[in-house]
């Protein structure tokens, strides 16, 4: 057992710690690239100016965060119901599903822009309803959220390998995806939209579903703190015992938590279906579902904190995507070391620097006595 | 042991000083305590005294100051060096693993080696002699889980002394008992104190103070600030030593005028979480206008009934008849309830009545947290949920008044108010309450019983649930005693005593004759 300390203040607890992790995470870093005979200052110049040197980069890293935002804070929401949802990643491809769908089929019923409106509502409406089942499984049936959402993440495999290699594909197309969408179904991307203001920005996937990510991650924040669906969330994740007591149904804030989880993992197939592929690839989540268990983490499951932690996770993807194309010696595995590193101290070892920080606040505030 | 040693006292602590941020859980506490005497220490919630027994049993270490035992200073650093230095603690909840044997826990920690067997025979061994030593006997391959309460606190403190323990320390020893079991408790301690044991005792019962302890010594906001002879006090002024001013140990109460019956249980069975019928078959009736005692020793059901006419446990069989229209039983949950004007002050406020991660304003809505005048339609008014509590902590005097403070930063008394604040305020008219001073400093138990009073007063009915026989006697306008889920017997408060009550509550009940 140990001492209790005096809580740090806020500004410590949301930024200072974080800090310290995400450097903790990047010396080790260094000393692994070290290892492998690079100069590490030399390599974190590179992923970077790589990342933010030029408006290329950036149009790239906050494509890879609009995902990362969406995925995190489906992630997020369920941590305040204290469930925790590794499911993120099949709900986030079974969404791209109902994204492509709409896009294939029913083009030529909806003219303009609401064939794009429509496809990210019925890729949100099919993350939803691929959650619901580990969402009802956990609340009737205690089965736990972790275990099935693993499974599910499977069964998302497996059913999309299917349709994509089976049903969807192009006869006489050798890659597994759909037919293309038609193009004005298309989210617009931001370069194209500044072109007729005059404005040139260099050709990236980065579109418009980024700020309906900053738009949900608003709307997570006030749910979750200003409604009454959030105060029952919340109330549930921190005491269920105490829920029943206030006359709130856990069970229907479970289902209702993994409705709005797999929802907001459909935003990710908003940005990279509609905004990018304009078809349905196989596997094009790519793991960004997981990496939204490290952003949740890392964001401490307030949305502000999660639009942070997914421009840091977006500069490590194309930082890190230069850093490989310049440093043969450092593959791209590496950032997925950086990623793992970063996991481990803003996730796992949380609170490792929590102590000796305290401690270091506490002796700059208070004279100790003598 | 050279003559010196023993002349020195068991334990000496010497300026001993503890801090937890701003919290100062112990300031320069020094205490003396002979060998082979019952030294008591009283204080309210918070005083220190836990803090203190934690240093002592090396869980903190101190700050500043100095622990003695027999005369020479030592480090304790961890319980396995507490145990070394001779010191073995009996904590309030037993640190007991259920399914294991007598003999398994007792040697848990202290097997000898790798191999079960040897240690096992020594540690059977042992046991026998202290059994007849000190009249400690225990069955040691009985399964701890098995055991009544009292036994599993004996292993307890066995455990203490097959590791050579020559200082007993007990904190809250007997909130877990009935008051034969209590008794027994006290006669063991007395058989250790003659084999020149030395005894430290925790508690906030005075009355267990003055029968068992030689000396007393009063901590108050983490002080000590007396020690008297046992014989030479009294418990008024070992009570007001702990508050630090004037205590009304009784409050005022007039007689009671019982109008109709608001809430009626009939054959009620309620099963716990595992599926044991905790309450079989218990029918009553409360009428407006009363305060109905519910005495048992804790876990002879009580709980589960309040929860059962709570709404928030089902109901295996029987009926629940508010204004003598019968609830269906499984239509009904925490929220119907308070709709038919059930009001709820849980036994454990922690784990049930409050949310600690929230806001105090949060929590001082928590099951009524849909009215509308916490913010119409989706989202709440802030402004309104914040005044709400305001007031709520302005009326029920709750310290300090910070609504945005986190629930769990408020001591135990104040975290109660709030409870009983929001319960209060909404004005039900059948009040189930459980425990209302449960860890409750005096100066809140005099404000709080007065509060209950009152409500009764303005004619709500009202179901008091409660392991502190003061407190029942204190409010009751009538007593049921619980046992083993069952109604053992119902007593008239002016025509009962403790010692009737507890035939009742170990399951005598019939009185004799």
């Amino acid at each position: 057992m140990s001492a209790p300390l005096k809580p740090l203040p806020a500004w410590a607890d949301v930024a200072l710690i974080p800090l310290v992790n995400v450097a903790a995470a990047f010396f080790i870093s260094g000393l692994v690239v070290l290892a492998i005979g690079e100069n590490p200052l030399e390599a974190v110049k590179l992923l970077i100016v790589g990342a933010l040197g030029d408006l290329e980069g950036i149009g790239f890293t906050l494509y890879y965060a609009t995902s990362f935002i969406f995925t995190g804070l489906a992630v997020a929401i369920c941590f305040h119901a204290g469930l925790f949802n590794i499911g993120v990643e099949g709900q986030a491809y079974v969404a791209g599903l109902g994204a492509a769908l709409v896009s294939l089929y029913l083009g030529a019923f909806l003219p303009g822009y609401s064939l794009a409106i429509v496809a990210i509502l019925a890729g949100a409406l099919f993350g939803a309803a691929f959650a619901a089942i580990p969402g009802y499984l956990q609340a009737k049936r205690d089965a736990h959220i972790v275990i099935t959402t693993i499974m599910f993440n499977y069964v998302a495999s497996a059913l999309m390998g299917y349709l994509l290699v089976d049903v969807l594909r192009t006869p006489g197309q050798m890659n597994a995806e759909t037919p293309g969408f038609p193009h004005y179904g298309d989210v617009p991307q931001f370069h194209e939209l500044l072109k007729p203001l005059g404005i040139h920005w260099p050709v990236t996937p980065f579109n418009l579903t980024f700020l309906l990510a900053l738009a949900c991650a608003f709307g997570v924040w006030a749910l979750i703190w200003r409604t009454r669906l959030g105060y029952a969330i919340r109330a549930v994740g921190a005491n269920p015992t105490a829920a029943i007591y206030g006359g709130i149904s856990p069970a229907r804030v479970v289902i209702v938590t993994t409705l709005l989880s797999g929802a907001l993992a459909g935003g990710m197939a908003a940005n990279v279906i509609l905004g990018e592929e304009h078809r349905l690839i196989l596997e094009y989540t790519a793991g960004f579902g997981f990496v939204g268990i490290a952003v949740a983490l890392m964001g401490r499951a307030h949305p502000a904190g999660i639009v942070l932690a997914a421009i840091l996770f977006g500069v490590l993807y194309q930082g890190g995507a230069e850093l490989a194309f310049d440093k043969p010696k450092i593959s791209r595995d590496m950032i997925v070391v950086i990623q793992g590193l970063v996991v481990l101290f803003a996730g796992a070892l949380e609170h490792m620097f929590r102590r000796p920080v305290a401690a270091l606040l506490a002796r700059r505030t208070t004279q100790p006595p003598i | 042991m050279d003559p010196q040693a023993s002349a020195a006292p068991a334990i000496e602590l010497i300026g001993i000083d503890k801090r937890f941020g701003a919290v100062h859980a112990n300031s320069n506490v020094n205490l003396k305590i002979e060998r082979g005497v019952i030294h008591g220490v009283v204080g309210e919630n918070g005083a220190g005294k836990s803090t203190l027994m934690s240093i002592l049993y090396g869980f903190y270490e101190a700050d500043a100051g100095e622990i003695q035992i027999n005369g020479k200073p030592v480090r304790i650093r961890s319980s396995r060096e507490a145990i070394d230095h001779g010191i073995g603690m009996v904590h309030q909840h037993f640190m007991l693993v259920q399914p294991l044997s007598v003999l398994e826990n007792v040697m848990l920690g202290a097997e000898g080696g790798p191999l079960l067997a040897g240690g096992a025979k020594a540690i059977r061994k042992k046991l026998s002699e202290l059994g007849a030593e000190y009249g400690l006997q225990v069955d040691p391959d009985a399964i701890v889980g098995e055991l009544p309460v009292g036994l599993q606190q004996r292993v307890e403190i066995l455990k203490a002394l097959v590791r050579g323990a020559e200082i007993l320390v007990l904190d809250e020893p007997t909130a877990v008992l009935t008051p034969p079991e209590a008794d027994q408790l006290f006669d063991m301690l007395r058989v250790l104190k003659r084999q020149n044991k030395t005894i430290l005792f925790i508690t906030h019962k005075l009355r267990e103070i003055m029968d068992l302890a030689d000396r007393v010594s009063v901590m108050r906001r983490g002080e000590i600030v007396a020690t008297y002879e046992t014989a030479a006090t009294s418990p008024p002024q070992l009570a007001d030593a702990m508050v630090g001013r004037k205590v009304i140990l009784k409050i005022d109460k007039g007689p009671a005028h019982p109008g109709g019956v608001a809430l009626e249980a009939r054959d009620l069975v309620v099963l716990d979480d595992r599926g044991v019928a905790r309450v079989q078959g218990v029918s009553f009736a409360l009428r407006e206008g009363e305060i109905l005692g519910l005495a048992g020793v804790a876990g002879n059901g009580q709980s589960e009934l309040l929860e059962a006419l709570a709404g928030i446990r089902p109901i295996a069989s029987g009926e629940i008849l508010v204004d003598g229209r019968p609830l269906p039983p499984l239509a009904f949950d925490a929220r119907a309830m308070r709709a038919l004007g059930v009001g709820h002050i849980p036994e454990d406020r922690q784990r049930v009545g409050l949310v600690m991660p929230f806001e105090a304003c949060e929590s001082a809505m928590l099951g009524f947290h849909r009215q509308p005048a916490f913010g119409q339609g989706v989202f709440f008014s802030r402004s309104a949920i914040i005044a709400d509590a305001a007031r709520l902590m302005e009326a029920f005097d709750v310290r300090p008044r910070a609504p945005l403070l986190k629930t769990a930063n408020f001591s135990g008394g104040n975290q109660q108010k709030i409870v009983l604040a929001r319960e209060i305020d909404h004005n039900p008219r059948i009040m189930l309450i459980g425990q209302p001073t449960r860890g409750v400093d005096i100066g809140a138990i005099e404000f709080i019983h007065k509060r209950i009073v009152a409500e009764r007063d303005a004619g709500k009915a009202i179901l008091l649930v409660s392991v502190e026989l003061d407190e029942i006697f204190a409010l009751s306008d009538r007593i049921a005693v619980l046992c083993g889920g069952r109604i053992t017997g119902e007593r008239n408060p002016d025509q009962t005593d403790a010692q009737d009550l507890g035939l009742l509550m170990a399951g005598v009940s019939e009185r004799a004759a």
